[in-house]
């Protein structure tokens, strides 16, 4: 290989070969970072609320004027959606997944205890609630319409029966044995009975810690004149569904406001939508600076060629292969990008260390600088693939010319 | 001379055309890039009221449990209880005064081409409108007394005037709320507010609020927030015990003329807490605070981290597109030798080449200036759509399009220096002798 006569040629233009070393250099650092932070967004993105999303929609309706019975409107409105064609169930619900509002509360072993054994969310449902969801149950039983009761807004929280999540019930009782234990939902007596676990179900807040600890509670529980529904249409049936309720509910009665019906698949695609702008903004600026940096080498490397054009010649005339020239250029482009990498590989564990202590964001995994290294060799040996290719061209005759 | 060199300079960048592209794209990318996401952090994090940011003050007290603080680094809860914000507003030590929260209602609309619709309020006392300084197209705020007197009055914002009465003035009108008539006493000017900085806890760039209505009126109707409620123990039965609990749910703020009234009121709400402590309540140490506009919009992170990631990323992009510059400019000005051993030999000085090609690259840092400057547009448009709640800050004001084009000439000028200094050290003998 024909390395020291390239380093020494090197050494005659350090300038240009610290810029483009430090383009790439940038390129690294910039690049792992962004692609890493990238990574985490989707794999949030992509985390199931253990509902059924692809056929479920929600909508709120809030009473208005005095004489409006919000229980009773409650219960008749329940009727008129199950009848709908094309409706396989609906509940009344508080909150759902993703959706950013709700109720959260501390849930304990001991009355009074000081601080709760686990923080969890409420869905207030009736016995249609986890049909609705369409959450699995894994163990033990739904409620009973026996079980819902009535109560008012403000009421203390304390059901006999409630169903939690795995999560929520692996973390109360760490054996397994949660299923008809009995827990605190308020700070004494009453005692809640577990009676069923369903395999997930998120909190309303996706950036929550503990997102599956969530807690089904057979109440029926206007909030004023405003209740929530949730309602699961027939596979594949969901938008004509969405269309048949906004109407019946506008005819089921005229003395309130219907608001806006979202899909599930809405509320996730809003709940989501910085995190999914930061992927895309950060997409476009990698797109850009590979560009950018591939441009750049392009650029040098045609200057390069176009400053040695005699010197080419000569080596051609002297017996080098157009192969070798190629070869030349090919071996040049590795070097300086090879110098580059390793400067950007410490700036990429520096710029992840900043970022670290700067918003406690984790730690850059190793494996995306090596990673980083084949794409920017790679990216380094196309781009300058053209200018080398020019080269080897260049013919012998041009070494007599000029001189 | 100058226009000479910007003639020599233009003609020079149109003999190379793909290179002087690459170089004005590249300038033109990073300026896009940075100054997009420097807008939407600079109007994000921009104080809404200059004038008197320092002598608005949000009150915190720590009623929080005496096991567990609010968050994990200690801070005091967000929001206060009703009972506090009630007898803060009743001792009216402050200058001004104004307890708040959030509330949706139904409005039931006089005519009946109009469906009845949900409106979010502001339900807060008097002072809030001297305090945060709306203008008042028509009509004026409602005063103390009809505070005292649990009066049924309410201000319109300017929207919800055009949504109901066509944009004329409305005062002495009434408008049915949730089958209550409550007369309207006065309309707001259009309230352009970047961040609703009076209420950060349920959202920074949430929807304006569309109309107001005095505090005691609200409590009577027994109407609970629509933003956020914490307690840490559970509230009891019913409205009173609600009333009576340690539940917070208002913003508090007051306005503090100068550093003395500040002081006096720090003073003032230590006393408040160590009050109540005598009544078993306030298990903490205490924990008050009283930060202004800009230090709350600071504890809030009303500035996204994203935002700031998205920014420190974006220059780091320019940065290269710099240093891609550098390199290109270097290119180009060493295959320029010859012309300027020719130019030297001829007489001109380093100063007159240095003039020349940093003139060149001047005129690079300008064509990318104007580029950049419609890809910040293009980018803005783009941060609108990816965030629908940022339509307040992601747009240029003249302040942003100056900085935008001077941004990329310093940028073009600084790339230039060392191209231009390797050029004029040229030796005409050297570049002759071939």
């Amino acid at each position: 290989m024909e390395i020291r006569p390239i380093l020494s040629a090197l050494m005659r233009s350090k300038v240009s070969m610290i810029l483009i070393g430090l383009q790439v250099a940038l390129t690294l650092a910039i690049v792992c970072n962004a692609l890493f932070i990238i990574g985490q967004r989707l794999e949030l993105m992509n985390r199931p609320s253990g509902m059924n999303e692809a056929d479920t929609f929600m909508f709120g309706s809030s009473g208005f004027g005095q004489g409006y019975d919000g229980r009773a409107v409650m219960k008749s409105d329940l009727a008129v959606l199950r009848q709908i064609p094309g409706v396989a169930d609906a509940t009344p619900s508080n909150s759902v997944p993703m959706s950013g509002g709700g109720w959260g509360s501390g849930i304990s072993l001991q009355p009074k205890q000081k601080t709760s054994s686990a923080d969890t969310t409420f869905y207030m449902v009736d016995d249609h609630g986890l049909n609705s969801f369409g959450v699995k149950l894994i163990a033990g039983r739904n409620f009973t319409p026996a079980e819902i009761e009535d109560h008012d807004q403000g009421a203390r929280v304390q059901p006999p029966v409630i169903i939690v999540t795995k999560a929520l019930a692996d973390k109360l009782f760490p054996n397994g044995d949660a299923l008809g234990k009995q827990v605190y939902l308020d700070e004494d007596e009453p005692r809640s009975t577990i009676v069923g676990i369903v395999e997930k179900t998120q909190e309303p807040w996706i950036d929550s810690k503990d997102i599956e600890h969530a807690t089904f509670i057979p109440y029926f529980l206007p909030y004023g004149n405003y209740t929530r529904y949730l309602v699961r249409a027939e596979p594949g049936r969901r938008d004509e569904v969405m269309k048949a309720v906004e109407q019946k509910m506008a005819e089921a009665n005229p003395s309130r406001i219907i608001g806006k019906l979202r899909s599930l698949q809405q509320v996730r695609h809003e709940a989501y939508a910085n995190d999914r702008a930061m992927a895309i903004i950060l997409g476009a600026v990698i797109a850009a600076l590979l560009a950018v940096t591939a441009l750049g080498i392009v650029g040098m490397a045609s200057f390069w060629v176009a400053q040695r054009t005699r010197q080419i010649g000569t080596r051609r005339a002297l017996g080098a292969t157009k192969f070798d020239i190629l070869r030349y250029f090919q071996t040049e482009n590795f070097i300086i990008t090879t110098m580059g990498l390793i400067a950007g590989g410490i700036l990429a564990y520096g710029l992840s260390l900043w970022l670290m202590q700067q918003y406690q964001s984790p730690r850059l995994p190793w494996y995306y600088v090596p990673v980083g290294f084949l794409c920017l060799w790679a990216l380094g040996q196309l781009a300058v693939l053209g200018p080398a290719l020019r080269a080897s061209r260049v013919p012998p005759a041009v070494a007599t010319r000029n001189v | 001379m100058f226009a000479y060199y910007l003639q020599l300079g233009l003609r020079s960048l149109r003999r190379n055309p793909i290179l002087t592209a690459l170089m004005v794209v590249g300038i033109a990318l990073g300026i896009a890039a940075s100054m997009t996401t420097l807008t939407v952090l600079h109007l994000m994090g921009s104080n809404p009221i200059p004038w008197k940011s320092d002598k608005l003050h949000y009150v915190q007290l720590d009623n929080w449990s005496g096991d567990q603080p609010y968050y994990d680094d200690g801070r005091p809860p967000d929001q206060v209880t009703y009972q506090d914000a009630v007898a803060l507003m009743k001792a009216a030590k402050a200058d001004k005064q104004a307890a708040m929260f959030k509330l949706s209602m139904p409005v039931q609309p006089e005519n009946k081409d109009l469906k009845p619709f949900q409106a979010l309020a502001r339900v807060t006392y008097a002072d809030f409108f001297a305090m945060f300084e709306p203008r008042f197209k028509y009509g004026a705020a409602w005063n103390h007394d009809q505070d005292e007197g649990h009066a049924r009055v309410i201000v319109l914002g300017d929207e919800m005037n055009e949504k109901l009465f066509g944009g004329q003035d409305s005062t002495g009108k009434s408008v049915r709320l949730n089958g209550i008539d409550y007369t309207v006493v006065g309309v707001l000017d259009k309230w352009k507010l970047r961040s609703r900085y009076y209420d950060l806890t349920n959202g920074s760039f949430a929807d304006p609020d569309e109309f107001f209505m005095p505090f005691t009126t609200a409590i009577d109707l027994k109407q609970r927030s629509t933003g956020n409620n914490s307690c840490w123990k559970s509230s009891g039965d019913g409205w009173d015990a609600y009333l009576a609990s340690d539940c917070v749910w208002m913003q508090m703020w007051v306005q503090l003329d100068s550093p003395a009234r500040l002081a006096e009121y720090k003073s003032f709400l230590d006393n408040y807490v160590n009050e109540q402590k005598k009544l078993g309540r306030f298990p903490r140490p205490l924990n008050n605070r009283l930060l202004n506009v800009t230090e709350w919009m600071k504890d809030q992170k009303v500035v996204s981290r994203d935002m700031e990631v998205q920014t420190g990323l974006a220059f780091a992009f320019l940065a290269v597109c710099l240093v891609n510059t550098i390199g290109l400019l270097l290119a180009k000005f060493t295959r320029k030798s010859g012309e300027i051993g020719l130019r030297r030999a001829l007489g001109a000085s380093r100063r007159d080449v240095f003039t020349q090609f940093l003139v060149e690259s001047g005129v690079v840092g300008l064509t990318g200036g104007v580029l950049g400057l419609m890809l910040t547009g293009l980018g803005l448009l783009a941060v609108r759509a990816l965030y629908t709640e940022y339509k307040t800050v992601a747009s240029l004001d003249w302040s942003m399009v100056a900085t935008t084009i001077l941004l990329a000439i310093a940028s073009a000028l600084l790339a230039g220096l060392y191209p231009t200094w390797r050029a004029c050290r040229v030796q005409p003998a050297a570049q002759l002798k071939v």
